[in-house]
């Protein structure tokens, strides 16, 4: 069997064996762990997303917000019961043609992440041409705008009041699941053709272009798919929380993301999953620092709520102090390695020297 | 007499007040290996930008010959459709993809003539896993033929410069050129490893069919290899010629070496 092939096998048994894990949590663990996996989860789809145009593609995006709003929305929209629309819409009725409209949840998902592509692609098409951080400032401005046309379209959206009332999805297997699906897809296309092309225009786009890859094209299809997949884990988001709210997508949600990318490694898929479990799960267990704590009898003054950030930003500096190019850098934990670990557990011990082949 | 494959017709380029390329006139004919001189600054690299569509001429237009014959009016096409069409370069500064290996390098050049679009290719349809298949069989050969796929793991960037020289030529020959532009390949090169390359660049116009057009200042490689040799000096051309006449050009011999005032 050629290590392809056992590759793939093992990359099945391991989404089969934390399937088992995701049904194990799903009935033995409590909510609020569960909701930590499940952000965690949600939290690596996005963060994947946007390793697509920042780390792959190597166009600095900031519009992530922007991408998952429209996702939200569209389950927001379309998932709430339809007996329940007139509590949501109080204020406003909800707009006619909408109103006995209803999709089931996976369903709204896959065209929240249509519409984010596609909206992504109008943007894209002006946007793209910038550079640098010229192009920051602009997705970051269109993030903004999608926002503020999601807060003014009230008979569709319910505006700044939200809505309320989706259907809460706390389960794991669900949205462990989605992850795993949008990290094999994500993956496969990374490592196609278009991939390597999406690379080169990262590494030299002057090159790339005088091999024959068409700039304009395959930024706009990384753009398009990076949206996509922020749509898809947006709605998931919107669907984990039971509400969306304007307020959920301002542009600092996307320096979450940015966090976590950076924090994995710009250009690595396995990075962006280790970065999202880190960022998510170390936020949650610094709590500690947020409670007060007694040393002998003695009030510790510092701890209160709040100084779990700043740790947290200390210990990102440091990261970034000393460890530059993240967790993985450009890297991927690949099969090789780990049985490669498995097999030498000592030999990244050993001298640079003994390592040649 | 053979086709023409690139031609270019009263070719101007200004930027602001200067004049970097004036009213440059080059023929190129099939299977030739044309050289393009001149001192610093006379606007070779950016006859060339202008040609491979990194620039559009101010005046003036580029036409090229498809290797089906038929003649096409390139000026102003983006970089992409042009290599598309067949034309290939390699730039003054090398512009390898650095933090890519040697084979991800020669392999992104195959991009180009992929035909399966990108669900394809995510979803591994038979169709592009045939294209994919290809690709990398075709690349496995290049790299053998020019001895670089010991090396195909390594990062481009830790490749010894003469190396990634020569990595960048054989990147722009997987696009499987007609015409191949060369900006420099020689530059920083010793005696030995010039001669070298010039004998590799004859060895790749025979085997690959090639017309190449080159920018050099090693004037024992020019000399030894150019059918026929452009001379620019302040964007004008001051002298064409076969290498012989051109050595022993007035005008091409003040343009090095100045004039004597002393006389």
């Amino acid at each position: 069997m050629n290590t392809n092939k056992r590759n793939i096998m093992l990359t099945l048994a391991a989404l089969v064996v934390l399937f088992g894990v995701a049904c194990f949590a799903q009935t033995e663990i409590d909510s609020y762990v569960r909701r930590i996996i499940n952000l965690c989860l949600i939290y690596a789809i996005i963060g994947l997303s946007m390793n697509i145009t920042n780390g792959f593609a190597g166009q600095f995006s900031l519009g992530q917000a922007g991408f998952m709003a429209i996702g939200a929305y569209m389950v927001g929209i379309f998932t709430v019961p339809v007996n329940l629309r007139a509590d949501v819409f109080y204020a406003t009725p909800m707009h006619p043609w909408l109103v006995n409209i209803y999709f089931p949840l996976w369903l709204a998902l896959i065209l929240g992440g249509i519409l984010a592509a596609v909206v992504a692609g109008l943007i894209g098409t002006p946007v793209l041409r910038l550079r640098g951080d010229y192009l920051a400032i602009a997705t970051l401005g269109f993030s903004e705008i999608i926002r503020i046309v999601i807060t003014n379209a009230t008979p569709i959206t319910n505006g700044a009041l939200g809505i309320k009332n989706i259907p809460p999805l706390n389960d794991v297997r669900y949205i462990f699941l989605a992850t795993a699906i949008s990290y094999i897809i994500i993956t496969l296309l990374l490592n196609s053709s278009y991939g390597r092309a999406f690379k080169a225009i990262r590494e030299d786009e002057i090159a790339a272009e005088a091999m024959g890859i068409n700039l304009f094209y395959h930024k706009n299809l990384a753009f398009m798919v990076s949206a996509f997949f922020a749509g898809i884990g947006g709605g998931l988001y919107g669907a984990l929380l039971g509400t969306v709210d304007p307020k959920n997508f301002l542009f600092t949600i996307t320096y979450n993301f940015l966090l976590i990318i950076v924090l994995g490694g710009m250009g690595s898929i396995t990075g962006s999953m280790f970065g999202a479990i880190i960022v998510t799960g170390g936020l949650e267990y610094l709590r500690l620092f947020d409670e007060p704590l007694e040393v002998m009898g003695v009030v510790i003054p510092l701890f209160r709520p709040g100084l779990r950030m700043v740790v947290f930003s200390i210990l990102l500096m440091l990261c970034v102090l000393f460890w530059r190019h993240g967790i993985m850098g450009t890297n991927e934990l690949t099969w090789d390695k780990i049985l490669n670990f498995v097999k030498h557990p000592l030999a990244g011990f050993r001298k640079k020297g003994v390592q040649g082949k | 007499m053979s086709k023409t494959v690139l031609r270019t017709d009263h070719v101007t380029m200004q930027f602001g007040g200067v004049i970097a390329v004036n009213d440059l006139n080059i023929v190129v004919n099939e299977h030739e290996i044309i050289a393009l001189i001149g001192p610093n600054g006379a606007g070779k690299t950016t006859a060339f930008n202008d040609i491979t569509g990194v620039y559009t001429p101010t005046k003036g237009r580029v036409y090229y010959t498809k290797p089906d014959g038929t003649e096409v009016d390139i000026t102003g096409k983006k970089p992409s459709e042009i290599a598309k069409m067949g034309i290939a370069r390699t730039f003054q500064n090398i512009r390898l993809f650095k933090d890519l290996s040697v084979y991800e390098n020669v392999l992104i050049a195959k991009h180009l003539h992929l035909k399966s679009d990108f669900l394809s290719a995510t979803f591994r349809l038979p169709g592009y896993k045939i294209e994919e298949a290809a690709m990398r069989a075709d690349v496995e050969r290049l790299l053998k033929e020019v001895n670089l796929w010991d090396l195909r793991n390594e990062k481009a960037s830790s490749l010894p410069y003469g190396k990634q020289r020569y990595l960048e030529i054989v990147r722009a020959l997987a696009t499987e050129p007609q015409l191949l532009l060369l900006d420099e390949p020689a530059a920083g090169m010793n005696p030995k490893e010039t001669a070298e390359l010039t004998d590799f660049i004859r060895q790749i116009r025979d085997r690959f069919n090639l017309t190449i057009f080159m920018i050099e200042h090693h004037m024992d490689l020019v000399m030894e290899i150019s059918d026929r040799i452009y001379v620019l000096d302040f964007g004008t051309t001051i002298a064409t010629g076969d290498p012989a006449a051109i050595q022993n050009n007035e005008r091409v011999i003040k343009a090095y070496l100045g004039e004597d005032e002393d006389a």
